[in-house]
């Protein structure tokens, strides 16, 4: 629960610090050091295996980095739960501690009731613990962190903290309409439990109502708003990108993560595409990090682009002077032969 | 506004005619009762057995010990809290009882669910797809002992609390019993359907079935969705354990192993990862069983459910209702 909520000092929405990760003996990400300012499109670029992925995923908070950190919103992720074998020796202690003090009270006043009725409350913490393990796993985790061995990164976790993001491969639930893909995105704004739905409390009833409403804005956005009632799979390729992005939308995101957002579109997509993702930045005033192989697309709506080759950072800075740098030219074109 | 009565009226008069079409191969109000109890309980289970299917692609063989143990449940708060020994006339007490047997087997059924869930299952995950599968018969062989050391072999009554008071129908005989219970079954699974096809839970659970992956990308908590689908599964377990055994009047140990069997063949026949196919594969087997019955088959009635499993299996894998839940992007 390290990606916490408040904003550092100076806006960074998130920075990367000396990046490496390393598959074994394969370095396929190289002291990189990347940084999102508040409201801009960032880019990341390179060829194909030019570890833009792994370096990706390190950002979306899935891989932990062999060296190196990366800090969201001020705060340092871990993806890696620390020492999980802790997780139930801290659920089951209170209750161990509730016996030793049982066993205690008998010792001292050898009363057969007064035992029984400690042991019943240890049985009693312990259905407690575990109950707040599954039905408020909030508390659970709050409760973890404050004794200093829960730290994640967990990718629900980061979307709470503000982190959206689309697949490279569309990923859409395709057995499932438009409208419901965009309120699965909304999960973490919601706030209706078990009971409420069994119960279907009026407060259910009002929130499920409101984030129909607010998911069909979110199509609205993207262009979609006709189609709600359609069935993922049934949408069209292009469609199916752009419902990926209400998806992520819907979450509300400080920060949008983009994995090729057009690939395998045709050119008059990719514009219409490129124009959403800079009209997204301007009416949401979120950040959004693109990561592209195709040059074009990044050009016309990059405040910064970064250029990675075989892992390695190669150039950065605006469109212009990126387009302009010899070592990315090579990169993209080979060696001219001289 | 047409299309719309179309698609409400379409199922409705299907499941009508179909009923109709049972009741005459069936002989009469009798069997057909008999059907409807038996449906409503494979039903129960074989919506465990498909949603945890659908959720986590395991096939939990203690499912059906579940229900035993539910029915054993049942049995306990009847005989021991509330010391019932023999029929309730009082309709206002009859339902208060029910609800005070009902309700807290299906809690405590459903805490077992996620607690065997969490300590068996999860940590088992990131395993090869064979060592859950060994778990759940491992899980199951311990309920069946739990049940069989503290209640021991034979066959333990349960309280007989409805009143044998039977009315006229069609020629036939129908207990309050029974179609209290078939009402109670077919109110949970509506119920089911409410709650996985229109909530904000539902449709966690849902999204996690068709790619847990992305799911958890969407910032669905995949730990708690699954604990809550373990959680129904094994409660409805329990309701059909506390029907199992107000209907018949007994309790064993070993009773959920040919039941859970059944209740898998009709999730398996209704498509498995699908809760409406389980749903129909339950009053499917269950009109196999009691049609067999009625023919004078009775022993052949499982050589019949099992035979249309294989036929399901050979030419139909994907069950009646085909798509599934669980189907990958």
């Amino acid at each position: 629960m390290s990606a916490a909520t408040a904003d550092p000092g100076n806006g960074t929405i998130l920075r990367a610090h000396r990046v490496t990760k390393a598959f074994g003996g394969l370095v396929a990400v190289k002291e990189v050091d990347l940084e999102i300012p508040p409201t801009s499109i960032v880019s990341l670029i390179g060829p194909n295996g030019a570890g833009k992925t792994t370096f990706f995923n390190v950002i979306a908070g899935i891989l932990d980095p062999t060296s190196g950190h990366v800090e969201f919103r001020g705060d340092r992720m871990i993806a890696r739960p620390i020492r999980t074998w802790f997780e139930p020796v801290v659920w089951v202690t209170p209750s161990v501690v509730a016996g030793v003090i049982s066993v205690l009270v008998y010792l001292a006043t050898a009363n057969a009731d007064a035992t029984a009725l400690a042991v019943l409350a240890a049985i009693g913490l312990l259905i407690v613990m575990f109950l707040a393990a599954i039905v408020r796993p909030r508390w659970y985790l709050r409760l973890l962190a404050t004794a200093g061995v829960f730290r994640s990164s967990r990718p629900n976790d980061m979307v709470k903290a503000g982190m959206g993001r689309t697949f490279q491969n569309i990923r859409l639930f395709a057995n499932m309409t438009a409208l419901e893909n965009v309120q699965v995105g909304m999960h973490t704004k919601m706030r209706a439990n078990a009971a409420d739905a069994l119960l279907s409390t009026p407060r259910a009833r009002a929130e499920e109502k409101a984030s129909q409403a607010r998911a069909r804005e979110f199509l609205g956005i993207v262009g979609l708003r006709g189609r709600a009632g359609e069935l993922a799979k049934n949408l069209p390729y292009g469609d199916q990108r752009r419902l990926e992005l209400a998806r992520a939308l819907a979450s509300e995101p400080t920060l949008l993560l983009l994995d090729e957002p057009t690939a395998g579109m045709n050119p008059r997509e990719t514009a219409q595409m490129t124009q959403l993702i800079d009209r997204l930045r301007r009416d949401l005033g979120i950040s959004i990090l693109l990561i592209e192989h195709d040059m074009k697309v990044v050009m016309g709506i990059s405040d910064r682009i970064y250029v990675l080759d075989h892992g390695e950072l190669i150039s950065q800075g605006s469109p212009d002077a990126v387009r302009a740098d010899p070592r990315v030219i090579e990169a993209y074109l080979g060696k001219p032969a001289s | 506004m047409r299309p719309d009565i179309v698609r409400v009226l379409q199922p409705i008069v299907i499941i009508a005619v179909s009923l109709v079409v049972v009741w005459l191969l069936l002989g009469g109000t009798q069997q057909f009762m008999n059907f409807l109890t038996l449906g409503a309980i494979y039903a129960l289970i074989a919506l465990g057995y498909t949603m945890v299917y659908g959720i986590i692609e395991l096939i939990n063989f203690a499912h059906g010990d579940l229900f035993m143990f539910g029915a054993f449940v049942a049995m306990w708060i009847l005989t021991v809290p509330l010391g019932m020994t023999g029929a309730v006339d009082n309709p206002l007490q009859l339902t208060v009882i029910l609800v005070v047997v009902m309700l807290p087997t299906m809690i405590v059924m459903g805490l077992l669910g996620t607690f065997i869930e969490r300590f068996a299952y999860r940590p088992l995950r990131h395993a090869p797809r064979l060592a859950p599968l060994i778990t759940a018969i491992g899980v199951s062989f311990i309920l069946q002992n739990v049940i069989y050391s503290v209640f021991g072999p034979s066959p333990v009554n349960v309280p007989q609390v409805f009143p044998l008071t039977r009315f006229e129908f069609l020629g036939g005989r129908v207990s309050f019993l029974s179609l209290f219970m078939v009402a109670i079954a077919v109110f949970l699974m509506v119920l089911l359907q409410l709650f996985v096809g229109r909530t904000r839970l539902g449709r966690a659970m849902r999204s996690t079935a068709q790619d847990r992956e992305a799911a958890e990308l969407m910032g669905v908590d995949i730990n708690q969705t699954i604990a809550i689908t373990f959680f129904i599964a094994a409660a409805l377990a329990g309701a059909g354990g506390t029907i199992q055994g107000l209907y018949f009047g007994s309790v064993q140990f070993n009773l959920g192993f040919f039941v859970g069997l059944k209740a898998f063949t009709a999730a398996v026949l209704g498509g498995i990862g699908n809760t409406t196919g389980a749903a129909l594969g339950g009053f499917v087997i269950a009109f196999i069983e009691v049609f067999a019955t009625q023919l004078g088959y009775s022993r052949w009635s499982e050589v019949a459910v099992f035979t249309v499993l294989i036929l399901v299996l050979v030419f139909r894998p994907s069950g009646i209702l085909g798509q599934q839940l669980g189907e990958r992007a």
